[in-house]
């Protein structure tokens, strides 16, 4: 009695469920069919244009000339290949600099490391918005204006990345390994790199992801620093994209999709590292 | 003696490339934006001292507080909103004996995926008058729509929210799902056995457990809403709005440090907003702390 009745309760949350789930997936198939119709099909079908195919959808409408056309008279490819490489080398970096940094917060009693560790959790409370004038001032006394190295050098020494992998070692990092690996006369190098990385590669994986995400999708950072149109990355060039060819839905929401394709997939491959690295701390601390 | 010597270098050694580049590039530029904020510059080659001028002008400056009303306004309607909706999903997600789970929370999540100017250029498309998807489906469920219905001109801080829930609902809904699965079932079932039904349940058992995440992610999610610049900047076609209804303060800073050139103006705001947000901060470890005792 009791089990039929919650499963019998169980229909109207589906319903709730799917209906949210519908909400969340519109404006991703709207883009996706404006990214393969024609300016003409655009304007006189919301979804896919009407005809005889199957499931009454006229399919041998739909064109990947958008797409050709972004590759050929747009510099998207340029920008694509721009927004992999600075959002690789930020991430591999920040995780490399972060992951050791925690480490010899966690691991190492030393001189100043109380005030190192104030230091991060300090900065932990600063707003990104409030570095944005006296960085760019920096950057341009450093000459490091409209170069790569002014956008990825500022982006790999974030205090929340330090914090992350200190509290994450803490636990998982057994001491006695440490010291067992020191008398069997491991170098320091060699323990962080085939004893400790190992018992973080969850973490490691999660803090990767979250710091190429923000690369990813980061405008206002090469908005300011990047000045030729050759090195804007996809989030500037699509931005500008749309500025002068804000008509063009299908072009627009084509490079909208190939913006956002990648990062999908990425996080598919990672999702169960991403969303352990993301709830750490905060639920369990 | 030579143990004791390895211990003293090698943390230096670990810490020193985060050492360097948080020194410079976060440490550094701290200081710098006090100094700044006392100066007025003409791009970062010319500054004259002017005091603590900037911050007087702030106060009456009617950009600033127009722009610091936008931002508490869609601050307040976010934060509201979207902390429902995701306790709503993550609740129904979290019913035992629910199928799946896993799909509903992947489609959920997808959204935060999205970076702030993709979802601005997608909404932008989506407001459209006539041709775009909210309009023509609102027509089409209810007639008396109008197509022409002006979304980003004439209702800028509802579009704002509606795009920003589409984009943060999942979001938060992660980290509600994960302090739920760590309420007890055995005070669930004894309050089931009390006769307390889904909302005693949920006011009683479940609201007191969670309380620590839900004040954290409400912190997250204030820090986050107070800082929004990209949303509005892409949805107004890269300008603060109509008479500045989209501007929010780190339009303001943006505009006034780039567009203009007073990097010094800028970080006078760039202050004044790090003190709202730090004030926010012990507001809540403030509650927390009431709730603990």
């Amino acid at each position: 009695m009791h089990a039929s009745n919650r499963r019998f309760s169980l229909l109207p949350i589906y319903l709730t469920l799917s209906l949210f789930a519908a909400l969340t997936l519109l404006p991703f198939a709207w883009m996706v069919a404006a990214a393969l119709k024609s300016q003409d099909d655009f304007f006189t079908s919301i979804f896919l244009p009407p005809g005889s195919g199957p499931f009454g959808v006229g399919w041998e409408r739909l064109t990947l000339a958008n797409f050709a056309r972004l590759f050929t008279e747009f510099p998207v490819g340029r920008a694509m290949l721009n927004s992999i490489f600075f959002s690789t080398v930020t991430s591999a970096l920040a995780t490399a600099a972060c992951a050791m940094g925690g480490y010899a917060l966690a691991k190492f009693s030393f001189k100043g490391r109380a005030l190192l560790t104030g230091a991060v959790l300090g900065a932990l409370i600063v707003p990104t918005s409030l570095l944005i004038a006296p960085t760019y001032k920096l950057l341009w006394q450093l000459g490091l204006l409209n170069s790569y190295a002014g956008l990825i050098l500022p982006a790999i020494a974030p205090a929340f990345g330090v914090f992350l992998f200190r509290q994450a070692m803490l636990n998982s990092v057994p001491r006695e390994l440490l010291e067992a690996a020191r008398i069997d006369g491991c170098g320091e190098l060699r323990i962080f790199f085939t004893v400790v990385v190992p018992l973080i590669r969850p973490m490691i994986g999660a803090f990767m992801l979250i710091t190429f995400l923000g690369a990813w999708n980061n405008f206002i950072g090469p908005q300011i620093v990047l000045q030729d149109a050759e090195a804007f990355p996809l989030s500037v060039a699509i931005n500008n994209l749309r500025g002068l060819h804000g008509t063009d839905y299908g072009l627009i929401m084509a490079g909208t999709l190939l913006s956002i394709a990648p990062v999908m997939c990425l996080f598919l491959l990672l999702q169960k590292e991403f969303i352990a690295g993301l709830t750490s701390g905060a639920v369990k601390g | 003696m030579r143990a004791f010597d390895r211990r003293t270098w090698i943390p230096w050694m670990f810490s020193a490339p985060f050492l360097v580049l948080f020194a410079t590039f976060t440490v550094w530029p701290l200081l710098q934006s006090l100094l700044l904020s006392v100066q007025q510059t003409f791009g970062p080659k010319r500054t004259v001292f002017i005091g603590l001028s900037n911050f007087a002008f702030i106060l009456r400056d009617p950009l600033f507080w127009q722009a610091l009303g936008n931002t508490a306004i869609y601050t307040l309607g976010a934060v509201c909103i979207q902390i429902s909706t995701s306790l709503m999903l993550a609740l129904l997600l979290n019913r035992p004996g629910l199928r799946g789970r896993s799909f509903f929370r992947l489609v959920f999540f997808a959204p935060s995926l999205v970076g702030l100017v993709f979802v601005g250029v997608l909404f932008t498309l989506l407001f459209q008058k006539r041709t775009g998807l909210i309009n023509s489906g609102l027509h089409a469920i209810i007639p008396a729509w109008d197509p022409e219905f002006a979304w980003t001109d004439n209702h800028v801080m509802a579009s704002l929210l509606l795009a920003s829930t589409w984009l943060y609902a999942g979001f938060n809904m992660i980290y509600f799902l994960a302090a739920l699965q760590n309420v007890s079932r055995e005070q669930l079932e004894a309050a089931d056995l009390d006769g307390a039904g889904a909302w005693g349940r949920f006011w009683h058992v479940v609201l007191p457990e969670i309380r620590p995440v839900l004040s954290f992610v409400t912190l997250l999610s204030v820090i986050g809403s107070f800082q929004l610049f990209e949303l509005p900047w892409v949805l107004l076609n890269n300008s603060a709005g109509p008479a500045n209804r989209g501007l929010t303060v780190v339009m303001y800073l943006y505009q006034t440090g780039f567009l203009v050139g007073d990097l010094g103006y800028a970080s006078a705001i760039g202050w004044v907003l790090g003190l709202i947000l730090v004030l926010a901060a012990l507001a809540q470890t403030r509650l927390a702390r009431n709730e603990e005792t």
